[in-house]
């Protein structure tokens, strides 16, 4: 594509967005309660253009757009203040593994109901037995006919009672070695044998869910690639669910209380420095370290657009964003002293007792998609080269 | 003031800075070696760095990177120079680009009168000056704790008092001196910043070499006269000149201080890889595996504070200040945790005089302290986002 020919693309977006995305859409952010409906529109608008997927080719439901083309549509997303869709597992994760892996005809049938976000995904990994050693996982699928036969228990599955369909990883062969005996199914939620359960976390209620498989027979037709594959197949979507684990974490970092109003609130004085001197240092060390990360968030986008690479720093957000969150949590704990131990209820505000949630919900962010011990791992043996 | 998150010019490195980050790197490893460093050291050299070496530098432009053309310099900016420094720090190879281009250097040029810019800074610029600044009178850094008093005098001033840790102060061709005019010890307003020549009488000067083997010097001044032409910039207004030259310099700093500290780890990582312990190489053990892990993640985000801390100086940008102590704090702290971690890791060939790690632990203790530590940039950090 030409200069001008982008440069009248670029044009068209501007135009289409004016015309279709609200301004109550737009950053900063309006009440939640105002805006539901209106998101709910401009959600199925963007999609109805293919512009949810937007380089997914057209037949499935993308707007078939090259990489020039979306850099220019993202950026004027970006310039209008255009909200992001919801996170999607189908969107971010499924997706481009069903683009690269999958057959014409599940292509046909499942991406476009995701690109235009009406087919539900959960992911089917963990299980009780298999976290970080997810290659272990038990979950058998028994060939019969034209039929997988799946019995087994998955853990963490996100979102699970309100999915339609479930990507999953399953044992084809248990004779083979750990790594090579797993595949990767499409498993309808609707198919019999198949039961839900919420989890409860220490922060409260969750999207988190237990999913029990009992006999659930599932079409032949529904495995990705050729048995064994799936392990190959679940480390190329792990990878997008750190990209997109990262992208949470950005929001968030901006979102975020500020620790220096918080810190004012709980300890007087409302100007000249922060009365405690040592929780003063805490907070300051907080600001700095949250404004280096997202400075290497920056430099990772700079190095990737100049050709540089910018992996390698890439690797280090999800360990260090974690970890950073964690921190921020435990300080504003500190700082809210016996405002913070409240659950629910009168008697507590209700900014604390959001914070209090946070603090809890935020421990799973160094365990989630990877613990921070397993990026330890990583970046060790393929940054450092540190020996085995 | 709040911190902008977008930072206006790239963090990644542009072709041009690439080609002078491979031109520094070359010349550094070619030109410079450890053993040259404990030359220095063993032998006691005044100096603690190689004049010629330095208007070999000169030659090749780079101490007039961040001065204007009509000075004789380059007209380029600090990121330009923290490239250079970057690849200097690695070979701990020493220099007065601390003392004469980012301290003494900047101030002329910030607060200079133009028959000053114009005596001094093309000399600057060919390596043929070198201008120690003469700020410090305690140990830790507190650059408006200045008791050296400027009392006014028939012909001018009379300056009386006592520099410490004069940085390249040894064989300078001028001190740039700071001394009080007004107001008590402490007080931001009421500095004055003098040059003085070497050699003018009433100055003794005995070196205190640092652990680091750089060159500095301890001034001791009785009633040295300095003319109205001697005074930069305005009488009582010296932090106004010091404060961005400060920033500046500590940005530039943080640059050299990345350097020393990504040698220091990339040479760990290399020992972790060679030494065997158990029959095994110690670097496949777990526990040192994820400090290095954590090692390397301090480092990215080094290298990104610093980057930005110098572009921000250069666009002028209000956060600048922020940036530069943000820069100064994160690097100092990094190098310190790489410096404590490299000796561990090393073991008991870590502790002798023989293995280099110590030279760099060494370096990186003496750039952590110099123009502010952590805890002073924090410190700062905060007073300048209102809390």
């Amino acid at each position: 594509m030409n200069p001008d020919e982008l440069e009248a693309f670029r044009a068209e977006v501007a135009q289409w967005l004016a015309e279709h995305c609200p301004a109550i859409l737009r950053e900063p952010r309006a009440d939640p309660g105002a805006l539901a409906a209106a998101e709910q529109g401009w959600h199925r608008q963007r999609a109805a253009r293919g512009w949810l997927a937007p380089t997914w080719p057209v037949e499935y439901g993308g707007a078939g757009l090259d990489p020039e083309q979306a850099r220019v549509l993202a950026q004027e997303l970006r310039r209008a203040g255009a909200r992001p869709p919801p996170i999607s597992a189908g969107l971010s994760l499924l997706g481009p593994v069903l683009l690269a892996r999958g057959n014409e005809a599940q292509k046909r049938r499942h991406l476009p109901g995701i690109a235009r976000d009406e087919m539900r995904w959960c992911q089917g990994y963990s299980e009780p037995g298999s976290g970080s050693d997810l290659a272990s996982l038990s979950t058998r699928a028994v060939l019969d006919g034209e039929y997988y036969v799946v019995d087994g228990q998955k853990i963490w599955t996100s979102h699970a009672d309100q999915a339609d369909w479930m990507f999953c990883l399953v044992r084809t062969d248990p004779d083979a070695p750990k790594h090579e005996g797993i595949s990767f199914l499409l498993i309808d939620m609707k198919t019999a044998g198949i039961s839900v359960a919420p989890i409860r976390l220490i922060s409260g209620p969750s999207a988190f869910c237990q999913t029990f498989f009992d006999g659930v027979r599932v079409p032949r037709e529904n495995l990705v690639g050729q048995p064994g594959d799936g392990w190959a197949i679940a480390r190329e979507l792990l990878q997008h669910e750190r990209r997109a684990l990262g992208s949470i974490g950005r929001g968030d970092l901006g979102r975020a209380r500020t620790l220096p109003e918080l810190a004012r609130q709980q300890l007087g004085a409302q100007d000249g420095p922060i009365a405690d001197p040592v929780l003063r240092d805490q907070v300051a060390q907080c600001e700095l370290d949250s404004l280096a990360l997202r400075l290497t968030m920056a430099r990772a986008a700079d190095e990737a657009a100049a050709g540089q690479g910018g992996e390698h720093v890439a690797s280090m957000l999800k360990l260090w964003g974690s970890e950073l969150t964690n921190r921020r949590h435990e300080l504003m704990m500190t700082l809210l002293g016996a405002d913070g131990l409240g659950w629910e209820g009168p008697g507590f505000d209700a900014t604390d007792l959001r914070t209090t949630r946070q603090w809890l919900r935020a421990k799973g962010n160094s365990i989630e998609g990877g613990t921070n011990e397993i990026q330890r791992n990583l970046i060790a043996k393929r940054f450092l080269e540190l020996p085995q | 003031m709040s911190i902008a998150t977008e930072p206006t010019a790239p963090l990644a490195l542009s072709e041009e800075q690439g080609q002078l980050q491979r031109a520094a790197r070359e010349f550094a490893a070619a030109r410079f070696s450890t053993a040259q460093l404990r030359a220095y050291r063993d032998e006691r050299d005044p100096l603690g760095y190689s004049r010629a070496l330095w208007r070999e530098m000169a030659e090749l432009g780079w101490t007039g990177i961040p001065f204007p053309e009509q000075y004789g310099g380059l007209g380029l900016g600090l990121a330009e120079l923290g490239v250079v420094l970057e690849e200097l720090g690695r070979r701990l190879l020493p220099t007065p680009f601390l003392s004469t281009v980012l301290l003494t250097g900047r101030a002329l040029l910030l607060g200079g009168s133009e028959a000053q810019k114009q005596a001094l800074l093309p000399a600057l610029c060919a390596g043929e000056r070198v201008i120690a600044l003469a700020f410090q009178e305690q140990g830790r850094f507190a650059p408006w704790q200045v008791a050296t008093r400027a009392e006014r005098s028939a012909a001018g001033y009379r300056l009386s008092g006592e520099k410490r840790f004069v940085l390249d102060g040894a064989g300078a061709d001028h001190w740039l001196a700071l001394a009080r005019t007004a107001g008590r010890p402490g007080e931001r307003d009421g500095l004055t910043l003098f040059l003085l020549d070497a050699g003018t009488p009433g100055i003794d000067c005995l070196p205190t070499p640092l652990i680091d083997a750089r060159n500095a010097v301890q001034l001791t001044l009785r009633e040295v006269a300095a003319g109205p032409h001697q005074v930069v910039g305005e009488v009582d207004g010296a932090a106004e000149i010091l404060e961005p030259v400060f920033d500046g310099a500590a940005a530039g700093l943080a640059a050299e201080l990345l350097g020393v500290l990504s040698e220091a780890f990339d040479r760990t990582l290399a020992y972790l890889r060679v030494r065997r312990q158990f029959g095994v190489p110690i670097g496949s053990f777990q526990a040192l595996q994820h400090r290095a892990a954590d090692l390397f993640c301090e480092r990215e985000l080094a290298i990104s504070v610093t980057r930005a801390a110098l572009r921000a100086l250069d666009a002028k940008r209000p956060d600048a200040p922020a940036l530069a102590s943000a820069a100064k704090a994160r690097v100092s702290d990094t190098a310190n945790r790489v410096g404590r971690e490299s000796i561990q890791m090393f073991g008991g060939i870590g502790m002798t005089d023989e293995e280099d790690i110590g030279l760099y632990m060494k370096r990186a203790r003496a750039a952590e302290t110099t123009l502010g530590d952590g805890a002073w940039h924090r410190d700062r950090f905060a007073s300048i986002n209102g809390y």
